[in-house]
């Protein structure tokens, strides 16, 4: 053996796992994945980014109509329409990624069954890739703003700490959907009902002041773990010194505790529930 | 469609020249690499693998179902493999056979990474690239350049190096004009013939190939043969998953038979080739073995040769195609007729013949001969994979069952492909009639 070339001594074939194949293959495959996919989106067709820009702001737009012309929601907040066209897309984000990824591993059926693939790219690589989009939609949400006179914060460039809970939040409920969706393929419909509900449940149409006559529903939605990450986006990227806190709109220590709760338990379920099913994945589908 | 030079010979005499012509291939030139110096070199190391299936008798996938089921789903196990154990040296070209539900595909999974053993230890020398499915992990959506770069990593490359081997991926492929071409415009040859091409430029140590030869057209088989017998010289370790025997025979230095999710034999290519004939052959579902003992009359070999004599698995459309057989009997049997019919991928039978010994000739054959068909089929399939069935009746009855095998040979004919089942030869005129004004018509025909 001591003639051999490094390499070609015998190894242990760990077989199918979440990650497989060595961290170098990993990247490069969630990398390729995900641009390809961003790609076919979006310079697939001639008017690809054009639509996938319309979505949002279409959305926008009636949004806008609705909660400032007939149900006056936004009240007294201050750049309303551009916190709305803000939270639409930074939502969008986590909905195009759970959404996606519920069905991604099934989805790919094929290259689960039939190559050595890191389980873990798909889901991931949806996320990925609505983090692309992301970044593409947020040039022009920058553009409104400024167009809607917010005046360039420092505290914009505190928008990476907004988004890296809120991506952790996201790649693990992505893990933990794919991997329960191999088992139970119900699981996509039912998620559909939950996102909707946790658009509601969020900040995102109504700003948080206005719950100010209900201390109690405001304390509720602050144990959803996506609440203090969009209070504190409001904040720092348009908010105005009457902008509450996230400590303040708490009300006490609890709610955030339980946020804080809720959001370990999902990222530790997701992490747990993918690693366990990654290796069986593919017997399952 | 069966022309009626088919010949018999029941003659015990020619064993030995029979012997010669049924086996033109044969010479399993194993010239081992390693007698000259170094011991051999494990690539492969498989060391009691077992895995089992549980098989759910009530199937559970949704949580409703789940949570309003209260009783336990029941399981019933699957053996897939039993405490299997082998070594593959560096440098072989090993052949894994076996009929369908042996174990084949579990295996080359679980050596794939793609299922996990429940038992044992896989251990490998280098990097492996697996091909277990023609075009798995292509993006129809991407041109054949993304593609490749895609594939490449998914086989272990670095995007680098991946990009580097387009080129040469491509000239392989003769694809090189399309490489911006999107794989959704590919025909399924082209595929075929980028996903080999990939395979083989992949640069891994140890491939794993699962039945692939049975696609692309002549001149690319060619190719392929080419290349399989270049890689089984060099110090590449290929782990060959396939039907053919012919296959086995020309490539493997060593094979295995697997059984039940056991070893059956393991040695010689052609002698593991010989042992899963008459595994087939014998102990075919259905077959006269199964009713007790060994059937008075077996199949011992049973071919397809082109119109040069060369064995073939694969069949041009249209080209000239002939058909061998051989029996060996065991018992006496009176009045033994001969039957093979030919299905079609959607199980239709398409053609089929039978035939009896010859005029002039006694009408019983005696323990020991050996009878043998061999003709010419009228080659009118259509393109597909086509299975081919045998059976053996006794006193010209077709009540009297000697051996029935559903499953003797299967085969590809490839070419362009057309309307129905098979391909009848025509000659059909079309006319335009140009009313009584204009005298005569214009007339075309084709044929």
């Amino acid at each position: 053996m001591s003639a051999e070339p490094a390499g070609l001594e015998l190894r242990d074939v760990p077989g199918p796992s979440a990650l497989g194949g060595g961290r170098h293959r990993f990247f490069e495959l969630l990398w390729l994945m995900s641009v390809t996919e961003f790609k076919r989106t979006f310079f697939g067709t001639v008017l690809g980014y054009v639509w996938s820009l319309m979505r949002p702001l279409l959305l926008f737009a009636v949004l806008l109509l609705v909660f400032t012309r007939i149900i006056k929601i936004g009240g007294s907040t201050p750049h309303y329409e551009v916190l709305l066209l803000f939270n639409i897309v930074l939502f969008g984000l986590f909905q195009e990624a759970t959404g996606g990824s519920v069905a991604s591993v099934v989805g790919q059926e094929g290259i689960v069954r039939k190559t050595q693939f890191p389980r873990l790219v798909i889901p991931l690589s949806v996320v990925l890739t609505a983090l692309f989009t992301l970044g593409l939609n947020m040039i022009v949400v920058f553009v409104f703003m400024l167009a809607f006179g917010v005046a360039p914060m420092l505290t914009w460039l505190l928008f990476p700490v907004i988004l890296l809970p809120f991506l952790v939040l996201t790649c693990a409920l992505a893990m933990l959907l794919s991997a329960l969706n191999v088992r139970f393929r119900d699981v996509a419909i039912i998620w559909i009902v939950v996102a909707t509900a946790l658009n509601y449940a969020t900040p995102i149409i109504y700003p948080l002041s206005i719950l100010e006559e209900d201390p109690t529903l405001r304390h509720l939605l602050m144990c959803n773990p996506l609440t203090p990450i969009f209070q504190q986006a409001h904040i720092w990227m348009i908010g105005s010194a009457e902008t509450e806190s996230v400590w303040a709109a708490a009300g006490g220590p609890l709610p955030l505790i339980v946020a804080a709760a809720i959001f370990v338990a999902v990222c530790v379920a997701g992490v747990w529930v993918f690693n366990r099913e990654a290796p069986r994945i593919a017997e399952q589908l | 469609m069966i022309t009626p030079e088919i010949a018999i010979a029941a003659t015990s005499s020619s064993v030995a020249g029979f012997l010669a012509r049924i086996a033109p291939l044969t010479p399993v030139t194993y010239l081992p690499l390693l007698t000259t110096h170094a011991p051999p070199q494990v690539a492969i190391e498989v060391s009691g693998v077992e895995k089992t299936f549980r098989i759910p008798t009530q199937r559970v996938d949704s949580l409703k179902e789940r949570l309003t089921t209260f009783s336990q789903p029941g399981y019933r196990e699957l053996h897939a493999l039993r405490d299997l154990s082998f070594e593959v040296e560096r440098g072989e070209f090993f052949g894994i056979v076996g009929r369908n539900g042996s174990g084949k595909s579990t295996l080359l999974k679980i050596l794939a990474s793609i299922y996990a053993a429940d038992a044992g230890r896989v251990r490998m020398a280098g990097r492996l690239a697996p091909f277990i499915e023609l075009g798995v992990g292509f993006n129809n959506e991407l041109t054949a350049r993304e593609n490749v770069e895609l594939n490449g990593v998914m086989m272990g490359l670095t995007r680098r190096d991946a990009r580097s081997r387009l080129d040469a991926v491509l000239e392989f492929a003769e694809l090189q004009e399309f490489v911006d071409l999107k794989l959704k415009n590919y025909s399924s040859g082209m595929l075929v013939r980028l996903a080999f091409s990939m395979m083989i430029q992949s640069d891994a140590e140890i491939l794993l190939i699962d039945e692939v030869l049975a696609v692309g057209d002549a001149s690319f088989q060619q190719k392929c043969a080419d290349v399989f017998n270049e890689i089984r010289d060099s110090p590449r370790t290929v782990v060959f998953v396939t039907h053919d025997m012919g296959a086995v025979e020309q490539y493997c230095h060593r094979a295995m038979l697997l059984h039940d999710g056991g070893i059956r034999a393991l040695g010689p290519a052609d002698e593991v080739a010989r042992s899963y004939l008459r595994l087939n052959f014998e102990q075919a579902p259905g077959g006269a073995a199964d009713m007790g003992g060994m059937a008075d009359i077996t199949l011992v070999d049973v071919w397809l040769e082109d119109g040069a004599g060369e064995r073939i698995t694969n069949v041009e459309k249209e080209s000239e195609l002939r058909f061998g057989a051989v029996f060996e009997a065991h018992r006496h049997v009176e009045g033994p007729s001969f039957g093979f019919a030919f299905d079609n991928a959607d199980g239709v039978e398409v053609t089929g013949f039978g035939i009896s010994l010859p005029d002039g000739t006694p009408d019983a054959v005696e323990p020991g001969q050996r009878i043998r068909l061999s003709g010419e089929i009228e080659n009118r399939l259509q393109p597909g994979r086509y299975v081919a069935k045998c059976w053996v009746h006794r006193e010209h009855n077709l009540a009297n069952l000697v051996l029935h095998s559903p499953h003797v040979l299967d085969f590809v004919v490839y070419g362009r492909e057309g309307p129905g089942a098979v391909s009848l030869e025509h000659e059909i005129g079309i006319w335009v009639d140009a009313g009584a004004a204009v005298d005569g018509g214009t007339g075309a025909s084709g044929r």
